[in-house]
């Protein structure tokens, strides 16, 4: 079983401030870390192989600081890691994302499982997973909470749907997002961290990859952010006086007035 | 403080704080309540190579020191001393076949030691034999190709749940303490058995038994070293463990430190914070000074042992009172410090209290070793040195 799993470095913090004037992210001081749910897509990957054996590669797009993504998933279990970083592919959106990685793993060749995130904690739409599966015309199941076993080339997976959950066969090689019901992700082992330290990270650029300019970063994407803004929070509390009683029905008037009750 | 670490004790040290925060913190009032042992971490440490730390690199390990082995204890002991000693009897209970197994036993043993598969204990103590060692009445009788195992030892950690058991035993009665010899013996040894396990005061998620021989045969390959040097080579072993319960008393008393803090600047009195008030200030300050005086000692005790030193008896006393003393009272003035609070389960510093008592009484008692260290005084000056 070689295995790929994608992963994307976002800010570590949940309270994210953006740049009025610029609409982007305010990254100063701000440390950086593995997107969360795809660190429950490598904890996967690395049990996948370690019961059926293989590879696992971890890939990333992004800036050369990305590496740092890459470097902590060897030191929790990839044997190998590729970061895809080039200028041209900087402002992609999630199209232009997922068929720049697609183009890398087809330059890979050889796999049988690929495995994301179900989404990331910056731009959460998660449509990079889905997206992939379709430029590489294989198999997609969304949401995966559980994967039961692989034989004969198939496997057998658990998703979680909104009211419950869906077991379902897929032909390999799939494409799987998944959700941090599907494990706890182990901590780095000494020995992984070593590793990672003086492991070599190839780094794929636009012409490595072969791909068409116009199909990645910013004109390669169906989509731009206009805008970014905070909700305007408007506090609309209102507090009832006098006596008890009246109290009550001026909330009960409120409450139909407002179709409530 | 510059400790002027190395890149890869920098790396372990970070590695084990993050363990401990990540997967000790969230459970160990849990398991100080329930007294469970604590096999999931357990299974994380080995998975982080934690008990590869102390093996060296031949036996599937990384060859660290005994400084490298204090940086892990602390950084647990700083959340949870009762998981830190689960950790760090492996690394005593593997010492004697470290320092004086054959290379068949070290390959026999070790690799699984060093993935986190077995644990193992060191079981010397007995109810007539604490400080006296000299009093220990367990036997080895030697009997066509075998020895034969009789006796109990008593408060032996991670008992019932190590694998593999260092046992000290006479294997000439009539010569005392220059009759014992150290064995190795796994579980389910037929005639090795486990008595009660024991309720204590602090370190409640450790396991601590009796472990009971009645003629458990076990191969005479099993002999640690010669016949007649159980007893010495347990001294040195000892010396060699006893930075480690330093460690755990520094990590213990920062743990209590660092949770005083930060109560004292929340707790408010008088219309402020306490920290505000010199008196809880001044009590600060000497608990700060005293747990890096604390851990400066057992670092450089540490590097002593791993510099090559052949003598280290006294300087590794030295490490575990001053360090264990520093646990108790940095400890006991957490607990005043939090007042009332302190005094209830809802806060950790009580717990930290319960849990430091035993590192002044555990691997020789503080006045045991103080009479050690007393002695190496006198003898020096008697050699004019």
């Amino acid at each position: 079983m070689n295995i790929v799993v994608c992963l994307k470095q976002v800010p570590g913090i949940t309270d994210v401030k953006i740049d009025p004037q610029t609409n982007t992210l305010v990254r100063e001081g701000i440390k950086n870390i593995v997107n969360p749910f795809d660190t429950y897509a490598l904890e996967e990957g690395v049990r996948v192989k370690e019961r059926y054996g293989g590879r696992v590669t971890a890939i990333s797009m992004g800036p050369a600081q990305a590496e740092e993504v890459l470097r902590e998933a060897i030191a929790t279990g990839a044997d190998d890691a590729v970061l895809l970083s080039d200028s041209a592919f900087a402002g992609a959106d999630t199209l232009a994302t997922a068929y720049t990685l697609a183009r890398a793993i087809d330059k890979l060749e050889q796999y049988d499982l690929i495995i994301c995130g179900r989404q990331t904690i910056d731009g959460d739409t998660g449509q990079v997973g889905p997206e992939l599966a379709e430029m590489l015309k294989l198999p997609f199941v969304a949401y995966v909470s559980k994967l039961d076993e692989i034989s004969n080339g198939y496997m057998r997976v658990k998703r979680m749907v909104e009211d419950g959950y869906e077991v379902m066969e897929t032909p390999l090689p799939a494409v799987l997002t998944v959700v941090k019901e599907i494990n706890v992700p182990r901590l780095p082992s000494l020995r992984g961290l070593a590793k990672a330290k003086s492991a070599v990270i190839p780094v794929w650029t636009a012409q490595e990859l072969g791909v068409d300019n116009n199909m990645v970063g910013l004109s390669g994407s169906a989509t731009r952010v206009i805008e970014i803004f905070f909700p305007q929070r408007v506090g609309r509390g209102e507090i009832f006086q006098g006596e008890l009683e009246s109290q009550v029905s001026s909330l009960v008037d409120k409450l139909r007035e407002a179709t409530i009750v | 403080m510059e400790y002027f670490l190395s890149e890869q004790q920098k790396t372990i040290k970070h590695l084990a704080r993050r363990i401990a925060e990540e997967r000790i913190l969230p459970v160990r009032a849990e398991l100080d309540e329930k007294e469970e042992f604590p096999w999931a971490i357990i299974k994380d440490l080995a998975d982080a190579d934690m008990f590869r730390v102390f093996i060296p690199e031949e036996y599937e390990g990384l060859g660290g020191g005994c400084l490298d082995l204090c940086l892990v204890v602390e950084e647990l002991s700083r959340v949870c001393s009762g998981v830190a000693i689960s950790y760090a009897a492996t690394a005593l209970g593997c010492s004697s076949l470290l320092e004086y197994g054959t290379e068949e036993q070290k390959r026999k043993y070790l690799p699984d030691v060093a993935s986190g598969r077995r644990l193992t204990a060191f079981a010397l103590t007995e109810a007539t034999a604490g400080s006296d060692v000299s009093a220990i009445r367990t036997t080895a009788r030697r009997e066509q190709g075998s020895y034969v195992l009789n006796g109990t030892k008593q408060f032996i950690t991670n008992g019932g749940e190590a694998e593999i058991y260092t046992v000290i035993a006479l294997t000439s009665p009539e010569r005392g303490i220059r009759g014992a010899s150290t064995f190795l013996v796994e579980k389910d040894t037929p005639g090795f058995t486990f008595g009660k396990k024991e309720k204590k005061m602090g370190l409640r998620a450790s396991a601590t038994r009796e472990l009971i021989f009645r003629n458990c045969l076990i191969p005479e390959e099993n002999i640690i070293g010669r016949e007649g040097m159980g007893f010495i080579m347990a001294m040195r072993l000892l010396d060699r463990s006893r930075p480690g319960v330093g460690a755990q008393a520094v990590g213990l008393a920062q743990g209590a430190l660092e949770a005083t803090v930060d109560y004292a600047r929340q707790r408010i009195q008088f219309g402020h914070p306490i920290i505000s008030l010199q008196a809880v200030q001044l009590m600060l300050a000497d608990m700060a000074i005293a747990v890096e005086a604390a851990r400066l000692l057992v670092y450089s005790v540490a590097r002593t042992i791993d510099s090559g030193a052949k003598d280290f008896t006294e300087e590794a006393a030295m490490a575990k009172v001053f360090a264990s003393d520093t646990a108790m009272k940095v400890t006991t003035d957490a607990v005043q410090i939090f007042g009332g609070a302190g005094y209830m389960r809802d806060y950790p510093v009580e717990k930290m209290m319960r849990d430091a008592k035993i590192t002044q009484i555990y691997e020789g008692s503080n006045e045991a070793l103080r009479t050690v260290i007393a002695f190496e005084l006198r003898k020096r000056k008697a050699r004019r040195e």
